[in-house]
């Protein structure tokens, strides 16, 4: 009602203060929500919750992959590279030093990043195809390297003994996975809503500048290839997060958190959701990680069909990802009018 | 040359080579404050490449380059960006999918400093937010301040090139063919863009067009085989024999 008293000048100037803070009210709701899904879930599927953790977890590695894919615009197949440090990293500090949770965490955050850092130093002068190459390549020295050093790291048989002490001292990892899915989706929140800052901030409109144009990046002063190795090393800290709460939850390491196999699924997940937009990541890992779920406890041996059917149609008809879905619907609803 | 504050540009003994191929050769350039100087010459005399030894892009094999009494021929384009130079690119380049006013906030955001800040929103910081305003005045740009740039016609994103290169604030301008590509109803908009570029720069064009070169430039340079035929005024080299022969000779002769 006091709208209606200002002055038409007045007026004209606060109108886009209040459309943009509604446009902020939506997302927070939509935030809230998907929280509000993730607690839901824990209620509703009881019997389900290591493969929902393992969703959760997932979620992190392909967030930390859209930071890099989505918004730089540097294609890697080579990130469960940096996965598989944060495991590693969290697993043989709990093995060897200390079993606390969120130590633990920080170490395989830290491990992560610095293995983001050194191979960033290569890789972000590299582009196209001998990128791709190469991050495939950091992938499979580190998972020889672990596989070689046996004696520390289990080899093959993967990391056993890992035994983690409860949250806080309070809240102890029990067998049904309760504890380890609600840490892994506190740890989730947290890490979506720094991201989000991030690439709302300067540092993040860089990120998107050198996705569109690296030649005019460096045309206004940027000095790219250090943002990148920046930027790299922010999405290994992340990818050290997934790796390491893998670790902790399951408590349990293999070789595989190196392997190719979860490098290609999280960019064919993040391709599924949409690149560059965060909630891109959620909705493409919970789909593809339900599909996958659900058409291999149908079929065990042909579900890989259905993914490969499903990323088909999605690449071919919206190759923005589900993410792109709405304004596809949208355009096609008024062409049908 | 004394050191000091703006004094310019002094290029010296310029050299380039790829290999036995001499793409450079021999070039000594001023560039003093105000100064409003074309670059000519046939495809392939080397402008490009020139300019590219300016900004950074290559770096020369021989010779100088001084800024304001600071060689920087040894320093990357990002640093030489920061030092004072800066360049438009013959074929626009943009950021294409943000909007004229995202395009022109990253050049102030990173000329300020604050490109690695991590915590606050990009369009929060009310002094760059002030000179994004100012800029787009400048340009005439407001109307579209929120348009995505490739949805603008060419000779826009021209002025958009032009607004986010001066907001990096330079003192040497180097314009690699700005009118290249721009539809002949617009080219009025660069012009006028060229006219109005600040009193104390110093600007280096690199261009075709000839109506927009003689209209521009103070003093003219013709490149040919990667070294300087010859300077002077847009007089002068209107009368040069040599050069109407070699460059301007179909469009001049009468």
């Amino acid at each position: 009602m006091q709208e209606t008293q200002i002055k038409p000048a007045e007026n004209l100037a606060q109108t886009a203060a209040p459309a943009r803070s509604r446009k902020f009210l939506i997302k927070l709701l939509i935030d809230l929500a998907l929280i509000g899904v993730g607690i839901a879930a824990y209620f509703i599927f009881p019997d389900n919750l290591g493969f929902i953790t393992r969703i959760l977890i997932m979620i992190i590695l392909v967030l930390s992959l859209d930071l890099v894919l989505g918004y730089a615009g540097v294609a890697t197949l080579g990130h469960a590279a940096l996965f598989g440090a944060g495991a590693y990293g969290a697993g043989l500090f709990a093995v060897y030093f200390s079993a606390d949770p969120l130590l633990g965490l920080l170490v395989g955050a830290i491990v992560g990043a610095i293995i983001a850092f050194i191979s960033g130093l290569f890789l972000m002068r590299a582009h196209g195809l001998t990128l791709l190459m190469l991050t495939i390549a950091v992938a499979q020295i580190l998972q020889e390297i672990i596989n070689k050093e046996r004696a520390i790291t289990g080899g093959s048989d993967g990391l056993l003994g890992i035994d983690m002490d409860p949250i806080f001292g309070i809240y102890a990892f029990d067998f049904f996975g309760k504890t380890g899915y609600l840490y892994a989706l506190t740890v989730l929140v947290i890490v979506f809503f720094a991201l989000k800052i991030l690439v709302a901030s300067p540092f993040g409109a860089m990120a998107k500048g050198i996705h569109e144009s690296a030649p005019r990046m460096r045309a206004i002063g940027t000095p790219v290839y250090w943002r990148l190795v920046g930027i790299y090393t922010i999405s290994g800290f992340i990818a050290g997060i997934a790796g390491a709460v893998s670790a902790q939850v399951t408590e349990l390491v293999s070789l595989e958190a190196f392997g190719f196999a979860l490098s290609a699924e999280a960019m064919v997940m993040l391709i599924l959701g949409g690149l560059g937009r965060l909630y891109g990541a959620i909705i493409g890992t919970v789909i593809f990680m339900v599909v996958h779920h659900t058409a291999a406890s149908i079929d065990p041996f042909n579900w890989l069909f259905v993914i490969g059917t499903m990323v088909l149609i999605v690449v071919y008809f919206v190759p923005e990802g589900f993410m792109g879905l709405p304004v596809k619907l949208r355009r096609w609803l008024r062409w049908q009018k | 040359m004394s050191v000091g504050m703006n004094v310019g540009m002094e290029v010296k003994n310029l050299q380039m080579h790829f290999g036995g191929i001499v793409v450079a050769d021999d070039i000594n350039l001023t560039l003093k404050p105000g100064d409003r100087k074309a670059l000519i010459g046939p495809n392939g005399a080397g402008k490009t490449t020139f300019a590219n030894l300016l900004t950074g892009n290559l770096t020369p094999t021989g010779g100088s380059i001084h800024l304001d009494g600071q060689n920087i021929a040894h320093l990357r384009e990002s640093q030489r960006v920061k030092a004072g130079v800066a360049k438009t690119f013959q074929i626009t380049t943009l950021f294409k999918k943000m909007s004229v006013r995202e395009n022109i906030r990253l050049p102030i955001l990173e000329r300020t400093g604050l490109g690695t800040k991590m915590f606050k929103k990009a369009e929060a910081y009310p002094e760059v937010e002030a000179e994004v305003e100012q800029m787009m005045t400048q340009f005439n740009l407001r109307a579209h301040a929120d348009i995505e740039v490739h949805e603008l016609a060419y000779g826009q994103q021209r002025l958009v090139e032009l607004a986010l290169t001066l907001a990096l604030k330079p003192r040497i301008l180097i314009l690699d063919e700005p009118s290249a590509g721009v539809a002949a109803s617009d080219s009025h908009m660069i012009t006028d863009a060229i006219e109005r570029l600040p009193k104390d720069l110093s600007v280096l064009i690199i261009e075709h067009d000839m109506k927009l070169v003689f209209k521009v430039a103070n003093k003219i340079i013709v490149l040919v085989n990667g070294a300087i035929l010859c300077e002077g005024t847009p007089a002068e080299i209107g009368k040069n024999q040599q050069v109407r022969d070699l460059y301007l000779g179909a469009r001049h002769d009468t």
